[in-house]
């Protein structure tokens, strides 16, 4: 091993056998993840032809997604869905992260955590399926509360709509949104609440001026955690929505194995994974301006 | 903000969050082929008729051994992977981890489809081979974070002493390295075994003809005869993902206790 | 009990056991080891001393095979080891974090180094039990290696290293986890040890009592490089720099001017003392400009109370500042002429009064005690 020469340092240092270390999973992400992805981009731009996908560059695919009515109504409602679980979620999990940081004995915090993270572990797939029988026209709210003598008559208002959608998503990742949030309070220094309590604020001041914006980064990782699978989300509008409520995953499937259309369908894939992209970097910013805040 | 209105707020929460999963037990012994109340009274025969059927049982070794192969080969990518960054400095280092841990932050849908697109363009037929590609692809980054936890609290005088006393290379990561982290190993096998059992997209969409346990279960969901079996099937899948979760949790803490660190609570 | 030395007396016969011929080593573009070139007799305790990054450790872990040279030559018992890797050198290291394998009881940490011997399980048992026993450890084997305490586990690392009868032992910073009682307990254990195992010690520190204590010979090293390589008592008395001279202990500084040079003498004016006549060797750094300065130890100059005569020269001085230490006082004074204050100890004699802050008094001093400085 020649010390002299670049290669000869190179073979024996560090970041020689980092790489070779590296190199089967690196490759394997390469194969599989990256080729894939930049596959799809490449699709996305060529035109579509009878079974087969003609390597003719265009941006007709991405004119149409955008300014179809039917492709920018999914996007949106997708885009919606998955706001209103993510402000709902990250709402709710908020006061239970509290809880658990503040409010209980560091040796049985991990206990609470998993119990809190147990329901996540379970089949996604069942726990959708359960929602639906729980809202449905025949399900348990409704036979419970027809049994009970509360109504007479089954309510629709709780299935078969985006709302329905927003509450099995928001059971779902729940706990996706109080780990994080949890995280990020744990690391708060808990001299600062106290010297805030000696200098004679009230509690509420206290949570108002130092914890809230101190456990912003974790709410903003909570955010980003819940917000991108759930856009993407393919079984709760298949099997809450019956199929006749699509969101863009439902839609990317039709186009791609259903119609055929792959370019198009990989259009929607890049045109939802841009629309995440530049959710995640606002709020990627805002998370910025509040660290920077802090200083 | 007062402790017991917190304490309350929280059970309520947790109650919400268990709910529907405790419907699972409760229908699949409810003698009823309606998901409805007022319950009707005890029975085993969803759990008999579940059980009976071919389909399921062919599901079910179709999950186990994509379960199984991906949770090795997931586990065997993390540990190069863990190892490599958590171990050596080189360029770039960045970027290739973010590439590998890119499946958690991407739409499963994505994934599946772009995987799909490629296999279709090359001509691979899509099989149980190809199901365990996707599950491996998602499982890694989960048994990354595990495992660099673990080589991370592994103190890199150790290697040095025992590459100092004698030992090779080899024989130190055999002997000191492996038993330190085998918890770590351990808990990535039981997460990502776990993962891969519950999965659904990737396997729907990768599998062709073969089917796993949640592809199997997504099927019968249009019958509304098969509802009662579901509920039984459901019971035993959640039951079998808790014991594995707390085995993984019993191994990451017994890990933690042998080396002697301090447990901070999960493999956050 | 008598504990048997694991190597006979007399074993190790080359004088030289280690030696660097201009030795450098970059990291990347930093200069880590700027040409080192030192010899380490056998069977000695020998200290590597220096403040934080000044290369000493890197230096150990060069002898011990964990780092590559970038020039020069490392030389272990007369042979070059720049294509010896570190598990086939002769040498054993302590760990500053001592190392031991959490996951093994006491007996197997110790016996880990043996197993490539082959030795049947009796005779290993014995000599783990004698390794043990040598370090105070006798009876330990079958505890858990992660429920000891830190000195407990400093003598597993020592056991575990001195079973393999090395030829050197390297230390790196071994004391320095330990608080104070433990530490100064330790110092006493390891010179102990390196008598009764009579193999070369090479211990890397930044606390220069320590070295001061348990050193055979020191290598002060700054920036990469040795500034002064002697025993402690030449270090001590007669430093080559000021900023050896610093490093070791307390130094007084005072302002000279050299008069003139010739035959070995050398005739300086200090301020506070005046004329001087100083011999070669009390000037032992550079020859360089005329910014010149004479240094002395606290304890070379002596406070004198009624009816006591100097036994060679004599200066005035006020007392600014008196520190009591229960068995030393120490007394900053301003010597007549000099506008800085110079430490002076004095042990406590039984019935001689403390001095008040203020006092006049007579102080006697030897022209041989000082250091000049260019």
């Amino acid at each position: 091993m020649d010390l002299r020469t670049r290669w000869g340092r190179f073979r024996n240092s560090e970041a020689a056998s980092g790489y070779l270390l590296v190199s089967p999973t690196a490759l394997y992400a390469i194969l599989l993840l990256a080729a894939p992805l930049g596959m799809i981009v490449l699709y996305s731009v060529f035109r579509d032809g009878y079974l087969t996908v003609i390597p003719a560059f265009t941006m007709d695919n991405y004119v149409e997604t955008w300014s179809s009515p039917i492709y920018r109504a999914i996007m949106f409602r997708s885009l919606y869905v998955s706001m209103s679980v993510t402000l709902v979620t990250v709402l709710l999990a908020y006061p239970v992260a509290y809880f658990v940081s503040f409010h209980v004995d560091p040796s049985r915090k991990s206990l609470w955590l998993f119990l809190i993270t147990i329901p996540f572990w379970t089949s996604y797939l069942i726990r959708v399926f359960l929602w639906k029988v729980i809202l449905g026209y025949n399900g348990v709210i409704n036979s419970a509360l027809m049994s009970v003598g509360i109504i007479d008559e089954p309510l629709t208002a709780i299935s078969y709509n985006v709302q329905a959608f927003v509450v099995t998503l928001a059971h779902a990742y729940a706990p996706f949104a109080i780990l994080p949030i949890f995280v990020a309070m744990e690391k708060i220094d808990r001299s600062f609440l106290e010297a805030g309590q000696d200098l004679g604020e009230s509690r509420l001041m206290t949570f108002w001026r130092v914890t809230l914006p101190l456990s912003m980064p974790g709410v903003v990782a909570a955010t980003l955690i819940v917000f991108i699978p759930t856009i993407g989300d393919y079984v709760t509008p298949n099997l809450i929505g019956g199929g006749k409520i699509p969101m863009i995953a439902n839609m990317i499937e039709n186009l791609m194995l259903v119609r055929d259309d792959k370019p198009l369908g990989s259009a929607i894939a890049v045109s939802a994974m841009l629309i995440v992209t530049l959710v995640s970097l606002i709020f990627l910013f805002l998370n910025r301006r509040f660290l920077k805040g802090q200083k | 903000m007062k402790s017991s209105g917190l304490r309350i707020y929280t059970i309520a929460y947790l109650i919400f969050l268990y709910a529907p999963i405790l419907l699972l037990p409760l229908f699949a012994f409810n003698d009823s082929k309606v998901i409805a109340f007022p319950l009707s009274g005890f029975t085993t025969n969803w759990f008999v008729e579940m059980w009976a059927d071919a389909q399921l049982r062919n599901a079910l070794k179709n999950s186990l051994i994509v379960a199984s192969s991906a949770a090795i080969l997931a586990t065997g990518l993390g540990i190069f992977a863990a190892r490599a960054t958590t171990r050596f400095s080189f360029p770039g280092k960045g970027p290739i981890l973010g590439l590998v841990m890119l499946p958690l932050v991407l739409p499963e849908m994505i994934v599946a489809m772009a995987l799909l697109i490629v296999l279709l363009a090359i001509g691979i037929p899509l099989s149980i081979f190809t199901i365990i590609l996707g599950h491996v692809l998602i499982c890694t980054p989960f048994a990354i974070a595990i495992l660099s936890s673990a080589f991370q609290s592994l103190d890199q005088s150790l290697e040095e002493a025992a590459y100092d006393l004698g030992e090779s290379p080899l024989s130190t990561f055999r002997l000191i390295i492996l038993p330190l982290v085998m918890p770590g190993i351990i808990s990535s096998l039981l997460i990502s075994f776990t993962i891969s059992l519950d999965e659904f997209i990737i396997a729907f969409f990768l599998g062709g003809s073969e089917t796993t346990l949640s592809v199997y279960i997504f099927g019968q969901f249009r019958f509304p005869a098969k509802v009662p079996a579901i509920m039984a099937l459901g019971t035993i899948l959640v039951l079998l993902s808790i014991s594995l979760l707390a085995s993984a949790e019993f191994f990451r803490r017994r890990g933690l206790a042998r080396s002697g660190t301090k447990n901070t609570g999960g493999f956050l | 009990m008598t504990a048997k030395p694991l190597l006979a007396p007399g074993a190790a016969r080359a004088s030289t056991m280690i030696e660097f011929r201009d030795v450098h080593k970059y990291y990347g573009d930093y200069h880590a080891l700027r040409g080192i070139t030192a010899t380490i007799r056998a069977g000695e305790f020998f200290s590597l001393l220096g403040p934080s990054g000044c290369g000493k450790t890197t230096l150990l872990r060069t002898i011990a095979g964990f780092e590559g040279i970038s020039s020069g030559v490392v030389l272990i018992d007369g042979k070059d080891v720049a294509a010896v890797p570190a598990n086939k050198r002769p040498t054993n290291m302590v760990f500053q974090s001592y190392a031991i394998f959490p996951h093994l009881t006491v007996a197997e940490n110790v016996g880990f180094g043996m197993r490539r011997e082959g030795l049947a399980k009796e005779a290993l048992a014995s000599r783990v039990g004698e390794a043990l026993e040598m370090v105070g450890l006798k009876g330990f084997g079958a505890r858990a290696a992660h429920a000891l305490s830190g000195g407990q586990r400093q003598r597993v690392a020592l056991a575990r290293a001195l079973i393999l009868k090395p030829k050197v032992l390297l230390l790196d910073e071994p004391l320095s986890a330990l608080d104070k009682k433990m530490r100064e307990q330790m110092q006493v254990e390891l010179i102990r040890l390196q008598r009764q195992v009579g193999i070369t010690f090479i211990l890397v520190t930044h606390d220069q009592e320590e070295a001061l204590v348990m050193s055979d010979r020191i290598a002060v090293m700054f920036e990469g490089e040795i500034a002064q390589l002697a025993d402690p008592e030449t270090l001590y008395r007669r430093p080559n720099s000021k900023k050896v001279a610093d490093f070791i202990g307390t130094m007084n500084f005072l302002p000279a001017t050299i008069l003139s040079e010739a035959g070995g003498k050398i005739e300086v004016t200090a301020k506070g003392f005046g004329a001087v006549t100083l011999t070669a060797d009390q000037a032992p750094g550079d020859a360089a400009g005329t910014g010149a300065m004479v240094g002395f130890r606290p304890e070379t100059l002596t406070i004198l109370f009624d009816g006591q005569t100097a036994v060679d020269r004599e200066s005035m001085a006020t007392i600014e500042e008196v520190v009591y230490y229960g068995d030393m006082t120490y007394y900053d004074v301003k010597l007549d002429g000099t506008e800085t204050a110079t430490r002076i100890s004095m042990r406590n004699v039984f019935g001689r009064p403390v001095l008040d802050i203020g006092t006049r008094t007579r102080i006697a001093w030897s022209p041989g005690a000082l250091v000049l400085f260019r």
